[in-house]
């Protein structure tokens, strides 16, 4: 089911009359079949946005699509949508059988064929066994699951998920999220989720849409918007380490970074943000960018070097290289940046040119 | 060494609520059971003849007035109780979904709470008047004629019917004022659940807010059971020093009211320790009802 907002806005209202645009004027179409990851910073309208989406909250102008269906007045209870909570929302006096059983239950499917389908979908990710539990008696990762389980089993047009593996400890977290891709894969379920992670949305989604404060800024691939964002929010909001910015300018056709010559552009002469990924760097006698490397971080696969920033005095940045150039802390290096990994800002309006 | 001095500590922060407990509670608890078992006893001489067993838990059964008493309390318990903990649960479910005047129905709610039961009992007398009450005015406009329910030689039927609506709604308040608090406690997004697997309203109340409810449910259930053997202002405040109608004295005696007959008796001989008797009655049979009580609800109470 393809999901399309348009012109989606929300605005909360205090009790002194004071405006909050939670979500401005949002356009986006969401791919029917997809899991999509819904990700900003924390106040950038993200839930909002997923919580309009389920009916909860009504949007104060704007209008949602599911497929052809306009379902901005539709009351949650007739969407037809699946809604995993952050903190799972599971009934704590209810098993975990009789959890998942409810939604069936209300939509009276008789008694065998909902028992059937309850230990079908439980089965699905993997909490079976766990069926006469206690909410209370499972692990953070179980209950989870059974919050997706109650949420799938009714076969809902769209998923969502809000911040699903915000509540799960770093391993579980790996885990599950490999899980949520299995088994919206397995399903075709479109799915939406929320997160804050961008690690998390990168890892598992097939498309991003990146927000903050209430706008969107980007949407595509995840590889795709890292590898050309389309301003210096989303260029900064995503991979780890961050990306290294600098201010810059162009002169003459060639990009100067504290009087070092690092590329070429055929913009016009101007001051400029430039934005490096930790990656972009190469080791080079013939680099055009001296620099000392304060410390160097080991982790095997590759190396981490944390380099004084030539251009702000007192900060530092950082060079991911690989890991078989022996180079000492204290000593002076000489850097090459590589083209495609380099990105320019307006330095005023932070987007991209 | 260290937990010690603590301990001493601990038994100074405890010794004034400790000394109030000890006079006005527990001595009188140890004599009340002390009293029952002396065998005629004079309260004015403080003589006894030794201890007995059984004589004075037999004056009171052979009390002409037990019967009653019993009865009454039984039925008062048993029909107010329930009636008055659905009431208290639909309307504080009811409160907490209104948005608007939410604070004016609380207060309405909660106002027979801090009214004296003396003045609700006369304000209720007088509702039910036989002749200018508003309850038989209003039955009169759906062609009832007038019934004399707390009037001259008025009936124990009526009369206890009467009493019930009475109890029933002046117990409201308290139980109101509890559930709200607990339906408040209850985190919203089990209803947003519940909202986006679409249940219908009856089936979220019974599946979801009572069995989240059920531990509030219970304290009320077992307070409002003990509390209800114990009536006796309510029935002082709507009949008088009579417990009754007019002409029908004595008909709404409580266990509670068979305790203070034969205290105001003490002068004679045995009859305080009659009284102490009648109390260890209805403190045995307040004690099954919850053992009842808590049986009943170990299954049903979600914690």
């Amino acid at each position: 089911m393809e999901i399309r907002l348009n012109n989606l806005t929300k605005i909360f209202q205090s009790k002194k009359q004071e405006e909050t645009i939670a979500v401005n004027q949002l356009d986006v179409t969401i791919p029917s079949g997809k899991l999509i990851g819904l990700l900003g910073p924390s106040g950038c309208g993200k839930s909002t946005t997923l919580y309009m989406i389920s009916g909860l909250l009504k949007p104060t102008e704007g209008s949602i699509f599911f497929g052809d269906d306009d379902v901005t007045t539709v009351p949650p209870e007739e969407r037809g949508i699946g809604l995993v909570f952050q903190n799972y929302a599971l009934y704590p006096h209810m098993t975990v059988r009789q959890n998942i059983l409810f939604p069936l239950e209300n939509l009276k499917v008789p008694k065998a064929e909902a028992l059937q389908q309850a230990q079908d979908i439980a089965n699905l990710v993997g909490i079976g066994e766990l069926m006469d539990r206690k909410p209370a008696q499972l692990s953070g990762g179980q209950q989870q699951r059974v919050a997706i389980a109650r949420a799938l089993v009714k076969k809902p047009r769209v998923l969502l998920l809000d911040e699903p593996l915000s509540n799960l400890d770093a391993r579980l977290r790996l885990q599950t999220r490999e899980e949520i891709k299995r088994i919206q894969r397995e399903t075709g379920i479109t799915t939406l989720f929320v997160t804050h992670d961008q690690e998390e949305a990168m890892s598992i989604s097939d498309e991003i849409v990146v927000m903050k404060d209430g706008l969107m800024q980007q949407k595509g691939s995840p590889q795709g918007v890292y590898d050309d964002p389309i301003n210096e929010f989303t260029a900064r909001f995503l991979g780890t380490p961050p990306i290294n910015m600098f201010d810059g300018e162009i002169k003459g056709g060639k990009i100067h970074l504290n009087g070092a010559s690092i590329g070429e552009s055929d913009l016009e002469d101007r001051k400029v943000r430039i934005g490096i990924r930790p990656e972009g760097f190469k080791v080079l006698k013939t680099g055009s960018l001296r620099v000392e490397v304060e410390f160097v971080e080991t982790i095997g696969r590759d190396t981490t070097l944390i380099i004084k920033n030539p251009v702000e005095e007192g900060k530092t940045f950082r060079a991911i290289v690989e890991a078989d150039q022996k180079i000492q802390p204290g000593k002076g290096i000489s850097l090459s940046v590589k083209p495609h990994k380099m990105f320019l800002f307006d330095a005023a309006t932070g987007e991209r040119i | 060494m260290l937990e010690d001095k603590h301990n001493i500590k601990a038994w100074f922060y405890l010794a004034p609520a400790m000394v109030l407990l000890i006079i006005f509670t527990f001595y009188p608890i140890f004599n009340a059971f002390f009293l029952a078992f002396l065998r005629d006893f004079n309260y004015l001489q403080g003589t006894w003849e030794g201890f007995t067993f059984f004589e004075n838990f037999g004056f009171v059964f052979r009390n002409p007035n037990f019967r009653d008493a019993l009865t009454n309390t039984l039925i008062i318990t048993f029909v107010s109780v329930p009636i008055a903990v659905i009431i208290a649960l639909l309307v504080s479910v009811w409160l907490n979904s209104i948005v608007k005047f939410r604070g004016v129905f609380q207060t309405i709610f909660f106002l027979p709470y801090v009214t004296n039961a003396i003045a609700i009992g006369m304000a209720f007398a007088f509702l039910f008047n036989r002749n200018f009450g508003l309850v038989n005015t209003m039955l009169g406009w759906i062609g009832f004629s007038p019934i004399n329910w707390v009037g001259l030689r008025a009936t124990w039927g009526m009369a206890m019917i009467a009493f019930l609506v009475f109890t029933t709604w002046s117990s409201l308040a308290f139980r109101i004022m509890v559930f709200l608090s607990g339906l408040q406690n209850i985190d919203k997004q089990y209803y947003d659940a519940a909202r986006v697997d679409s249940t219908r309203r009856y089936r979220i109340f019974r599946r979801i807010t009572v069995p989240l409810l059920s531990p509030m449910i219970f304290y009320i259930t077992i307070t409002s059971f003990i509390g209800s053997f114990k009536t006796y202002t309510e029935v002082i405040g709507m009949f008088g020093e009579r417990l009754g109608p007019p002409g029908n004295d004595r008909a709404m005696i409580t266990m509670v009211a068979l305790v203070y007959d034969a205290l105001d008796r003490s002068g004679v001989t045995g009859a305080l320790s009659e009284a102490a008797a009648a109390a260890i009655v209805l403190f045995g049979i307040t004690l099954f009802f919850t053992l009842v009580n808590m049986q009943v609800s170990k299954k049903r109470v979600h914690y």
